[in-house]
């Protein structure tokens, strides 16, 4: 454990409840987490696990019903004022009329970037995810690898130390999810943000992550939380290794647990 | 429910508006009535007078409300002033025309689906003919079938008709076209027959563009047998209602003329609007 | 009646052409001479029936007569198409369609007035909302100034409908996106939200023509100043002379297919990006 290194994400007792027709349902219980600066935190458990709804409270995209966290030392609410994150969705979500380079230019168009400022961290980003030469292209003239590595780019950005994500590689196939999850991490090393990522796939979380979380179901809470011991390098037939078949079994049985209480 | 307190406030606001209109519109004939006789007028003299007139620029709605209540429940529906007597007249038309316009929109949907050389003719001509103001050729086919000795309820219905059909007819197209590839294929892998693919899969899944275009067709018809009342000189109709209204400056006749087709479109489209609801349940389209 | 006859074989002969080119390969010059063939077999055999069968002119006028009235009474025609189409359809047009997209952005803001305002206007858009002509003829005089008056409230609702309706069409995700970035109002709805509600705006525009040009055509029936295409239909409808009322038919049809499709034009440049546009 980093003792050390200053807490970017801090929830402590955490809950929310959503009130629907049916009546209300316990989306997040009683959930305390601490998320260090540069970490690398996956958010993995079956739908309703509260996963995601945990993402876009970090994000301001959903409110709290008791408990309190902090995003940055602020309330998330100021952080999202702040700009501190980037936020990546299930779908790309890219404005189809809007180039690649125009899509990306869009977050600083809004938050006020003098143009020169846009043209070159557009530049710089479409770098990062290998997309230099189809700035020009249209969102629908690309492949959905190519459109999710552009939506990534348009979060980069801005240049937030915080990237969330939401199963950003969730609609893919298996081939360019393994290319993708092997870029991210690179761009992880680079850039040293801190990430919430939030997946349905074991081996993409042992893969990625620095700290698993394992979420269970009805309510919405935290069952498991792993630190990963895996190096800081990972070759992509590190999934074959011992230690991480041994993470993998325990994030496996930490999901089971959840499963047994319903 | 939260919807229905908006819709209300807004209807609200709208007959606010309309009496607020009203009064500023009448204002200046009761001024210049009290002018010419010489007397003044107090406010409240004024607002009363503008909400009472005889001719008003415009009614306030209760002038309407009543003028519909003399004219449909006190009156005998014998009677040429009677609006139920009227109103039934245009509803004949519309009803007619939107029955044979909608058929001839379903047979044509059906062989433009199941003939290329249809599809490839047709289809452009009736698009296009979308954009044509067919409502201005309404005069000629009255006095075309007059001449020809048709009067009475069928050339109003062949407007009506002509009017009609077009939605129906690309609704149609789309609707018989809405199965996709793999539910087409199925019955391919059955050997069904053209008409087997017809009935089965076809029409059902045509059900709901076949209904929204026939409230289309319905609200279509309606104009039509309106705007075919008026080149007969204004015999009886709603239109001619509106066309004697205008030629006499009955304003509150034409106002009540105008309501009552608004309610009877708006009952005619809720009518197939209930039906669709009940059809689409019974096949289990609606939850 | 050896016309009709060959007006009749000149028909089947060019249908089975057509079945034979459609049958083949659909190329753009197939998609484009199939429909073409077929107005001209509908000419043809108007032309023939009516000459064949002796058809009283005073009942349908071949397309013959028609185009030589046409060629002769162009002044007339283009004065009826100024009044009429360039005065009363398009200033209603421009003024209704621009203060439906106006109010649609005011009430934007309000869910109430939105949820109070769409069905309310759905609702009068599928009235017979042409009734009002004889009233607003009334109250704005004979001339041109009625007619634009009948066409702002004719293609207001459409309009309005159409454009409440597009400014609510971006989904979910793409407006949460906008709020990550904190984004104000104005910017999400300049960025997103018209952009892209566009397709839906151009649909009222496109509906909007139409009822335009009928708008101001009815209107006429209802009193107008000595020139006007509708007013020249009644007319020449009343003195039996349809070779002119066929005239002023072309003149419409011209006019409103023309206008339909500058503006479905200006919707491909506009929304290139639209599934149905690329």
């Amino acid at each position: 454990m980093e003792q050390n290194s200053q807490a970017v994400i801090a929830a402590k007792n955490l809950n929310l409840v959503f009130e629907t027709n049916d009546g209300s349902v316990h989306a997040l219980k009683d959930v305390d987490l601490t998320i260090n600066k540069g970490e690398f935190v996956s958010f993995i458990g079956p739908s309703g696990c509260g996963k995601t709804t945990f993402l876009r409270v970090i994000a301001d995209l959903e409110q709290p019903t008791g408990g309190s966290i902090s995003v940055n030392g602020m309330t998330p609410h100021e952080a999202r004022e702040a700009r501190a994150y980037g936020y990546v969705f299930q779908a790309s979500g890219l404005y189809p009329w809007r180039t690649i380079a125009g899509n990306i230019k869009l977050p600083l168009e809004i938050m006020g970037y003098s143009k020169e400022e846009q043209d070159k961290r557009v530049q710089q980003v479409l770098e990062l995810v290998e997309l230099d030469s189809f700035g020009n292209k249209y969102p629908w003239q690309l492949s959905g690898g190519m459109q999710q590595r552009a939506s990534i780019a348009r979060a980069l950005s801005f240049d937030a130390d915080i990237l969330l994500m939401d199963e950003p590689f969730g609609a893919l196939d298996e081939i360019v999810r393994d290319h993708l999850n092997e870029q991210l991490l690179a761009l992880w090393a680079r850039t040293e943000k801190t990430i919430g990522f939030v997946t349905h796939s074991i081996p993409e979380a042992v893969y990625l992550s620095t700290k698993i979380v394992v979420m269970s179901p009805r309510p919405g809470r935290i069952a498991d939380v792993i630190e990963s011991t895996l190096p800081k390098e990972r070759p992509l037939d590190i999934r074959d290794s011992k230690e991480f078949l041994e993470i993998a079994a325990r994030v496996r049985d930490g999901l089971r647990a959840g499963h047994l209480d319903d | 429910m939260k919807n229905l307190i908006s819709v209300l406030t807004v209807v609200f606001a709208i007959i606010i508006i309309w009496y607020g209109a009203a009064y500023m519109m009448n204002k200046q004939w009761t001024l210049d009535q009290a002018e010419r006789a010489g007397t003044t007028v107090t406010a409240s003299e004024v607002f009363k007078d503008t909400m009472a007139q005889e001719r008003p620029q415009l009614p306030a709605p209760h002038q309407v409300l009543t003028e519909i209540w003399k004219t449909t429940v006190e009156k005998k529906i014998t009677s040429k002033r009677s609006l139920i007597y009227h109103g039934g007249i245009t509803l004949s038309s519309t009803a007619l025309g939107f029955l044979m316009g909608s058929l001839l929109g379903i047979t044509l949907a059906i062989s433009i689906v199941h003939s290329r050389a249809m599809d490839l003719s047709v289809m452009p001509w009736i698009i296009a003919s979308q954009t044509i103001p067919i409502l201005a050729i309404a005069p000629m086919i009255i006095v075309v079938l007059n001449a020809v000795g048709i009067s009475g309820l069928i050339p109003k219905a062949m407007i009506s008709m002509y009017l009609s059909f077009f939605p129906v007819a690309v609704g149609m197209v789309k609707g018989l076209r809405a199965p996709d590839t793999m539910q087409l294929d199925l019955m391919k892998t059955y050997r069904a027959s053209p008409w087997q693919t017809l009935v089965k899969l076809r029409l059902p899944s045509s059900m709901p563009y076949l209904f929204t275009s026939l409230k289309i067709a319905m609200a279509a018809s309606l104009v039509g047998a309106i705007i075919g009342e008026l080149p007969t000189g204004a015999v009886a109709g709603l239109g001619a209602r509106l066309l004697a209204g205008s030629y006499y400056g009955q304003t509150i006749q034409i106002w009540s003329a105008l309501i009552s087709a608004a309610v009877l479109a708006a009952v005619l489209v809720m009518l197939i609007g209930a039906i669709q609801n009940i059809t689409l349940k019974r096949m289990g389209m609606l939850r | 009646m050896i016309w009709a006859f060959v007006a009749i074989l000149f028909w089947l002969g060019a249908w089975a052409l057509n079945v034979y080119l459609s049958r083949g390969k659909l190329t753009k010059r197939n998609k484009f001479i199939i429909p073409f063939l077929f107005g001209v077999t509908i000419l043809v055999l108007w032309e023939g029936l009516v000459v064949g069968l002796n058809v009283s002119p005073i009942i349908l006028p071949p397309p013959s007569a028609v185009a030589a009235k046409f060629a002769s009474s162009l002044p007339i025609l283009w004065e009826d198409f100024v009044q009429t189409f360039v005065k009363g359809a398009l200033s209603g047009y421009i003024i209704g369609c621009g203060s439906a997209f106006i109010l649609a952005i005011l009430i934007d803001r309000s869910p109430f007035l939105q949820r109070g305002l769409l069905p309310v206007g759905n609702f009068v858009a599928a009235l017979p909302v042409i009734g009002i002509a004889p009233i607003l003829v009334m109250w704005f005089g004979f001339d041109w100034q009625s007619k634009a008056a009948v066409v702002v409230v004719m293609v207001f609702f459409p309009m309005l409908v159409n454009t409440v309706q597009g400014l609510t069409e971006s989904d979910h995700m793409q407006r949460d996106l906008m709020k990550t970035y904190s984004a104000s109002y104005w910017q999400s709805l300049l960025k997103l939200r018209l952009p892209a509600a566009m397709p839906f705006i151009f649909n009222g525009l496109k509906i909007s023509t139409t009822l335009a040009l009928i708008g101001a055509i009815v209107a006429e029936f209802f009193g107008s100043p000595i020139k006007g295409m509708g007013f020249r239909i009644t007319t020449e409808v009343g003195r039996l002379a349809l070779d002119m009322v066929w005239a002023e038919i072309v003149v419409a049809a011209l006019a409103g297919s023309a206008f339909y499709g500058i503006m479905a034009l200006i919707e491909k440049v506009v929304t290139f990006w639209h599934p149905s546009q690329r």
